[in-house]
């Protein structure tokens, strides 16, 4: 597998306070990679790093490698980094139909295949995306991602606070989107679910890389300490 | 069929059958007042592209209905004069031809839209109703000054301009050229609202930072909508021109920036027959309590205070309900 993001020794801020340490990580084509640590460890800031959302980083940062050194949001998100934020962020007004054509790039992923992946979404197509429950607009968020064709997806907090059904619809569809060989960097508390898909995981504290492997590795004593289990 | 839909063929029959009853009666005066209210129909669809939806609270939407007003004054003015048009090297004729001038008028308010749109949209809020008035009034004074084109007394033209086919100076065909052309921005409009760009653009309302997450760029997206906003009002402007034979620095104020989101707000704002609905409430209010009253503008402010306190939709939103923005 070639490295399709390249990140090392990055550092973070929000404003003064540094938020990440150091950070190295790599996505292979294909692979699905888990990024855990308890909260406030620096998983989402990392995540919007990644995707050009926070105004101060320094390191290095390769995509397909490209320098994502000062390039903006957008043009970093049209390389191929289809984003599924914290808390879903759907444009509320617009329809579910809207939502995902309005940013939607040639591919194989189209308002048609995404609605294939959930069919719930087809049949509310029409509606805005305020009148859907919480489960139904994080399948919007993940399809409007998936509508811009990206060659990495980041979910960052995908199933939290949804209802176990929701939550097992959308492992089940990663499931089939790892199949596909899209790679994918995840963000998640659940080690059960997060363990069935990974092909490997990094667990940040505190800013840093406290651990890197596959999950199999991880020592009861190890989720204890890093990922308060 | 909704109510919205119901409502805006009313409307749109009802001001076309009251031309057509002026006609057949010989009142030209309500011809010509119904012109001026499809023409700033026109510019206000024009604008409530930009503040319908794209959010972009524009007070400087003036300047763009004056360029288009000052293309077809200066072009039908030498025209008339017989006295060529220098600019360095080159000499133009001028032209009384009304598709020749809206052309220019098009093209010379979307440049003018541009170059506002480069720096203006950069700010945002507060920041950016001052840019645009900034811009807005420096045209403005500009136009008091130059006078090769008039000055602070405007420019007249003797004879409206041309188009092939038509009898311009009768009212009745005049007012049927003014229909087509609102027809065709509309539809232009709409086109465009149900577009990718359109829902691109009111996802940008809704979150510029959001839109940049999915790999579009707000401030294109806003360019784009800003300049197609400001070609569409310079078309209406060289419309009202040709309307009156007569433009003058005051087409260029800011209090007609302010009028045409008066149509916006009054009608409906990010509503597709917002405009002319508010036109239409406007100039009938103007016309008909200005008989009455030299204060007919309290009654304005008053109209004007309720739509914006309770009846957020404006007239469309009062009459056919739900609104398309929450």
């Amino acid at each position: 597998m070639t490295a399709l993001l390249e990140i090392s020794r990055l550092n973070s801020w929000y404003g003064s306070s540094q938020a990440l340490f150091n950070v190295d990580l790599t996505v292979d084509n294909g692979e699905v990679v888990a990024l855990m640590g308890r909260n406030g460890m620096g998983k989402s800031t990392l995540i919007k790093s990644i995707c050009q959302l926070l105004g101060r980083w320094e390191g290095e940062m390769r995509f397909e490698g490209i320098d994502l050194s000062g390039m903006p949001s957008h043009e970093a998100a049209r390389l191929g980094l289809g984003l599924v934020p914290e808390g879903r962020r759907c444009f509320p007004n617009l329809t579910v139909y809207e939502n995902c054509i309005a940013s939607a790039c040639p591919g194989p992923w189209q308002f048609k295949t995404v609605c294939d992946l959930f069919p719930r979404l087809h049949e509310r197509h029409n509606q805005s995306a305020n009148t859907l429950s919480g489960g139904e607009q994080q399948m919007l968020a993940l399809a409007r991602a998936l509508c811009t064709n990206p060659k990495l997806l980041l979910l960052d907090e995908a199933t939290e606070g949804l209802a176990p059904n929701i939550r097992l619809e959308i492992w089940q569809a990663l499931g089939k989107l790892k199949e596909t060989g899209l790679s994918i960097l995840l963000v998640d508390k659940s080690l059960s679910e997060i363990s069935t898909i990974a092909d490997r995981a990094v667990i940040l504290k505190r800013g840093e890389v406290a651990w890197t492997g596959d999950l199999s590795g991880l020592s009861r004593e190890q989720q204890s300490q890093m990922l308060g289990l | 069929m909704r109510r919205e839909t119901l409502f805006n063929f009313t409307l749109a029959g009802g001001l076309l059958g009251l031309a057509i009853v002026a006609w057949f009666v010989d009142e030209p005066f309500v011809i010509t007042l119904l012109t001026k209210v499809f023409i700033f129909a026109i510019a206000g669809t024009g604008l409530n592209l930009a503040l319908g939806n794209g959010g972009l609270v524009s007070l400087g939407h003036a300047a763009f209905f004056g360029i288009g007003g000052y293309a077809m004054a200066i072009l039908a003015s030498h025209a008339q004069s017989f006295e060529p048009m220098v600019i360095g090297p080159l000499t133009f004729d001028g032209t009384k031809s009304m598709p020749v001038i809206w052309l220019v008028a098009i093209l010379a308010s979307a440049f003018a839209a541009l170059l506002i749109g480069l720096l203006s949209l950069r700010t945002s809020g507060v920041y950016f109703i001052m840019i645009t008035l900034a811009f807005a009034q420096m045209i403005y004074y500009f136009a008091i000054s130059w006078p090769a084109y008039g000055g602070e007394d405007g420019i007249s033209i003797y004879v409206r301009n041309n188009f092939p086919g038509l009898n311009t100076l009768d009212p009745i065909q005049f007012f049927g050229l003014i229909a087509l052309l609102l027809v065709i921005v509309l539809w232009l409009s709409s086109t465009l609202v149900r577009s990718r760009f359109g829902v691109a653009l009111d996802a940008t309302r809704q979150n510029a930072q959001r839109v940049t997450s999915v790999g579009l760029s707000p401030f294109t997206i806003r360019l784009i909508a800003f300049v197609i906003s400001g070609a569409i009002t310079g078309l209406a402007g060289a419309l009202y021109a040709d309307l009156n034979r007569f433009v003058s620095p005051s087409m260029l104020s800011w209090q007609v920036s302010g009028e045409i989101m008066v149509f916006v707000i009054l009608g409906g704002v990010a509503r597709l027959f917002g405009p002319l609905a508010g036109a239409a409430l406007f100039i009938g209010m103007e016309h008909y309590l200005g008989g009455i009253s030299e204060f007919w503008q309290f009654w304005l402010g008053l109209l004007l205070l309720i739509v914006v306190l309770w009846g957020r939709g404006g007239l469309l939103g009062v009459v056919a309900g739900e609104r398309r923005h929450g």
